[in-house]
């Protein structure tokens, strides 16, 4: 499934240069970007990044100041939202609550005018889509938040249309609950083929529904990766600091050799780092900082033999999670501490703040940034 | 202690005084319309109901009431959907001066109506248009839209927009989006806002004495009637009617709204603008 993607990146979105001023205020400041037909794709970024304006624009509420967008080959310009095969999913809903749930996802199939029992089977079949069969003739507002969810759903998926739009629509849902809807949204997702566009600010909820994101920050996108490409080659210390944690430590390049690049790091010393950590595009010379995860250090458990790679180190704060514990490390050299994740495995003590330890990593982990 | 409960005795004598003041007129109106006197005045001297009787026959009564009927629906949905324009567009579009139009369209709220009706007067006059039921009607367009603006403002402002745009998305066009989601949900205020207008065109004396030509309006006919004491009864149980008619109205359109609002899950003690 994935491979027939690769090999055929069709384009079903091409954003081409799109801006949107509200005023003298630039939302958007030329986004372009392709979307591929049938992937889960995410648009991320804090509130006011313009992400919502961009979909907004892309279901035809509103209409880019400059710029072009296509979808599935047409230019969109002038096309209003009924017009367009697209549907979405708000964040509030919007489910018609004067209606039933079955008149809710029939709503957009009442224009096609199909015999009633093909309208019903239609519904039904949407209704179980998202496991909610047999709630169509309930009162729409007798629905939970996570069915309301489901039956905006099925209303954009009745209509078959080529993309699907959700507008941050898990946020209202409690934490237990979104995170199953996520799987299940994510499963849907495989199992009808339709293309998805997703708007949150929540970096965890795009990194386990998406199979790419595009991170924004001032109306512009950042970097457009898969998941894992993102959270482990971030290209800007600020989508690093975005997605996830990042540790940041001082760094200053020495020299060059082969596929090997020295730094002199803080706090962790005189350093050779694959070439390969270096983005394209990137010189060695221009490297200022590098960033370190916190699953990509660990603390030296008394007794273990050192690895090469450790430093002297004191835990100033643990925060326990129960499966994971966060430790706030310091390192000698560096004032502000760093952010240390281990798992609680059988046997592991968390340590009390005020041990002296040593931390360990590896060289390979490093991410360099400008 | 005796403290509170004192507090408490004064404030349940005010409460009593005040309803007193309040209703006592209402509840005397049906007692003197059944009473079998043309004096009103206490002790009552016996039952009768002879005094609605008597509006039976009346012909200038019933083109006084089939008049108002006219007037009143007429206004009442001219400036419902008028005010509808206008509540909506105040509520979901940004313009130029626009705190200074609505104020503007609003201002007859507190314009005396006198000043209104002679205004009106003057300028019918001038334009050489004859007095007529229409142009009562006119005046109370006038002093009714606002009344209707405020009422479907609320209504509109408690509709959320991605509810049309959601319907829009679906493929549905503005007027079947209007018809099947924005008109749905709105109907509780426009029901409320005809209602509201209706009676207070019903009621409405000074801009109806002062612009209506040859066919009388009922509050105008009830005025000419006070003149002879003789029928001062009959007045009594016209009045009656009336209360009976504007409480079971105002009674059905409660039961609609309530009913709407548990419909939309909403709690159905909310106005949503009803008043």
């Amino acid at each position: 499934m994935t491979a027939a993607k690769a090999e055929n990146p069709k384009p079903i979105i091409t954003l081409d240069n799109v801006t949107r001023s509200f005023g003298s205020v630039q939302a958007l400041r030329g986004v372009t970007a392709e979307i591929r037909e049938g992937e889960f794709f995410s648009l991320l970024g804090p509130s006011g990044c313009g992400k919502t304006t961009l979909l907004r624009m892309i279901a035809g509420f509103d209409e880019p100041t400059s710029g072009a967008i296509t979808l599935d080959g047409k230019p969109m310009a002038g096309i209003a939202a009924n017009h367009r095969p697209t549907n979405m999913v708000f964040q509030s809903y919007a489910i018609f609550p004067h209606l039933s749930v079955a008149d809710n996802v029939g709503y957009g199939l009442k224009k096609k005018r199909l015999p009633k029992a093909e309208y019903d089977r239609e519904v039904e079949e949407a209704l179980k889509m998202v496991s909610l069969g047999g709630y169509g003739p309930r009162a729409a507002h007798t629905l939970s938040g996570g069915q309301r969810q489901r039956v905006a759903l099925a209303r954009a998926l009745i209509m078959r249309p080529k993309v699907i739009l959700l507008d941050e629509p898990l946020s209202a849902l409690d934490k237990k609950l979104r995170e199953q809807m996520q799987i299940e949204l994510r499963r849907l997702q495989r199992s009808v083929g339709i293309t998805f566009i997703l708007v949150t600010h929540d970096q965890e909820e795009a990194l386990i529904m998406s199979d790419r994101i595009a991170v924004m920050f001032d109306g512009q996108i950042a970097q457009l990766d898969s998941p894992e490409a993102l959270y482990r080659k971030p290209n800007t210390q600020r989508v690093a600091s975005f997605i996830g944690v990042m540790n940041f430590l001082e760094a200053r390049p020495i020299g060059e050799k082969g596929d090997k690049i020295s730094l002199d790091i803080q706090a962790l010393g005189l350093l050779d780092i694959p070439a390969s950590a270096l983005p394209e595009g990137m010189a060695a010379s221009e490297i200022s900082r590098v960033g370190v995860r916190p699953e990509m250090m660990s603390i030296v458990l008394e007794g273990a033999k050192s690895t090469g790679h450790d430093i002297e180190a004191e835990i100033a704060e643990a925060e326990y999670y129960g499966d994971m514990t966060y430790y706030l490390v310091k390192l000698s050299g560096k004032d502000e501490p760093v952010t240390i994740s281990m798992r609680n495995t059988a046997g592991r003590a968390v340590l009390e703040a005020g041990s002296k330890t040593r931390v360990s990593f590896s060289p390979e982990s490093i991410v360099v940034f400008q | 202690m005796a403290n509170g409960s004192r507090k408490l005795s004064w404030l349940r004598a005010y409460a009593s005084v005040y309803m007193v003041f309040l209703y006592a007129p209402v509840v005397l109106l049906p007692i003197f319309a059944f009473n079998d006197s043309t004096v009103i005045a206490f002790p009552l001297s016996g039952f009768t109901t002879d005094w609605f009787a008597s509006l039976k026959g009346n012909s200038a009564l019933k083109d006084a009431v089939s008049n108002s009927l006219i007037v009143a629906v007429t206004t009442a949905m001219i400036s419902t959907i008028l005010g509808a324009f206008a509540a909506r567009a105040g509520v979901r579009y940004r313009f130029p001066a626009k705190r200074g139009i609505m104020g503007l369209i609003l201002l007859p709220l507190v314009l005396p109506e006198i000043i209104i009706a002679v205004a009106l007067l003057v300028m019918l006059m001038r334009l050489g248009l004859s007095l007529s039921l229409w142009t009562v009607i006119v005046g109370h367009v006038l002093v009714c839209v606002p009344f209707s603006i405020a009422v479907l403002n609320s209504a509109f402002s408690g509709l959320d927009q991605s509810l049309e745009e959601a319907s829009f998305d679906l493929g549905e066009t503005a007027w079947g989006t209007f018809r099947r989601v924005t008109f749905p949900l709105i109907l509780p205020g426009v029901i409320s806002s005809l209602l509201i207008t209706f009676t207070i065109s019903l009621d409405e004396f000074i801009i109806a004495f002062f612009l209506t030509g040859t066919d009388v309006t009922l509050p105008v006919y009830i005025w000419s009637q006070l003149r002879f004491p003789a029928k001062l009864p009959g007045v009594m149980a016209l009045g009656t009617l009336l209360l009976l008619l504007t409480i079971s109205l105002l009674i059905v359109a409660e039961f609609f709204r309530r009913r709407s609002a548990q419909r939309r899950g909403l709690d159905a003690s909310t106005t949503e603008g009803l008043i």
